[in-house]
């Protein structure tokens, strides 16, 4: 049996490994893909401590993952089934086969949220995208909308000005919910023409997008925007399917928490963007990681 | 040493359209984070699956042409052939228990 299982490698996971290598405990580490997690698909790092030039997503998770490696932490690629989890007992299930221990870490994050209109399935790998990072280069040149209005979707309209010849940020408010700086910076753009006050209905298009509909829903007036490509990034989605029914979860499916980190269920506990919270940010989860690393050994500690 | 072969614009046709045996190509490319999840899941296949199915990568930054042929505009994709034609499309990062189901269904 494990002291600790910790699901999910990345920064929060990576974090909280470290931490539990360092405190000796008896850690696994599951990650179904390899580590790293969302931070993968940013370009580069501006605002975690400790960067003054910034850090490109990739170099900054391998930091992580091998400090955590130097002391010892067994990180195994894995993908977890299922999850039984009590106060009595906790249960991961893989396709490699069942695993009991004393105490579990969820730090499985999110996956970016879909839009859920017509077309957009349809057309993932064709002209869809839920990263700029990985896609932007395909469309040198060509026109692109990229819906959403917060840091995320201000940052990759940013980043796809190196390669489209015009990005149309597409956002259903009339003010950005970006931070000042991400704002001003992309109302400077001439490349960028921000389309306020306006969703998107349909991506159009069979083998590939040719454009999307548009609606104002201000005035209800609709519009077909020709594009080439359809940039997404309209939140997030936490990872909680294996926890359903089992962990108190807000009204958004993320995982409530005390300030330890303590889920609804003693000896469960969950760090990062999968913790409902104000803030999901790599500088937050790193925090979250070690304080339920710290919780874990108080909680062990009380079983004796 | 690297068991995953690289192809490019020019080895393409030669090692995998011509192949006789199934192959699979991760495209990838130096700036795309989770095409870095997907590679090292694909140098594990590619141990697991030598002599059965050729596993190669191609760098779309520096090959434009064969993307452009199977009109891949996302990446991480990997496509599966056999007999030189397409047999199956895989486009963002999965895990590997979802890429070797895949690779099965080839032999």
């Amino acid at each position: 049996m494990e002291d600790l299982i910790i699901i999910g490698a990345g920064p929060a996971g990576l974090t909280a490994g470290l931490y539990a290598a360092r405190a000796r405990l008896k850690t696994l580490m599951l990650e179904k893909l390899s580590p790293g997690g969302q931070v993968l698909m940013t370009d580069w790092v501006e605002n975690y401590p400790g960067f003054p030039d910034g850090i490109s997503g990739f170099d900054l998770v391998d930091k992580m993952r091998r400090q955590a490696e130097k002391f010892d932490l067994v990180i195994e690629n894995q993908e977890v089934s299922r999850l039984e989890l009590s106060p009595e007992k906790k249960v991961v299930v893989t396709d490699k086969g069942n695993l009991e221990t004393r105490a579990l870490i969820l730090t499985s994050g999110a996956t970016p949220r879909k839009l859920g209109i017509e077309g957009e399935e349809l057309l993932i790998g064709k002209g869809v995208s839920y990263c700029a990072t990985c896609d932007g280069p395909f469309y040198r040149d060509q026109e692109v909308a990229l819906i959403g209005g917060g840091d995320t979707a201000v940052e990759e309209a940013i980043f796809l000005t190196r390669f489209a010849a015009k990005v149309h940020l597409i956002h259903r408010r009339d003010e950005l919910r970006a931070t000042k700086l991400l704002r001003e910076r992309v109302m400077a753009l001439d490349q960028v023409n921000i389309v306020w006050d306006t969703v998107p209905t349909r991506i159009v298009g069979d083998t590939e997008v040719k454009g999307v509909d548009l609606k104002n829903v201000k005035t209800g007036k609709t519009s077909h925007l020709p594009v080439q490509g359809v940039f997404v990034f309209v939140g997030y989605i936490p990872n909680t399917e294996l926890v359903k029914g089992q962990l108190e979860l807000d009204k958004w499916g993320f995982v409530v928490t005390n300030n330890d980190m303590q889920t609804s269920v003693p000896g469960v506990f969950a760090a990062g963007d999968i913790r409902s919270k104000i803030l999901r940010q790599i500088a937050t989860a790193v925090g979250e990681g070690a304080t339920a690393v710290f919780a874990v050994e108080r909680y062990l500690e009380s079983l004796k | 040493m690297s068991d995953v072969l690289q192809v490019t614009d020019n080895t393409f046709e030669e090692e995998i359209i011509k192949s006789d045996i199934p192959a699979m190509v991760d495209f990838w490319a130096e700036w795309c984070g989770p095409c870095k999840m997907v590679s090292p899941l694909v140098e594990e296949l590619a141990k697991e699956y030598e002599g059965k199915i050729k596993i190669a990568s191609m760098d779309v930054d520096g090959n434009r042409q064969t993307p452009g042929k199977f009109g891949i505009r996302n990446i991480p994709t990997l496509i599966l052939f056999k007999g030189g034609e397409v047999a199956q499309t895989i486009v963002g990062a999965h895990p590997k228990s979802h890429l070797d189901e895949e690779l099965k269904k080839l032999l």
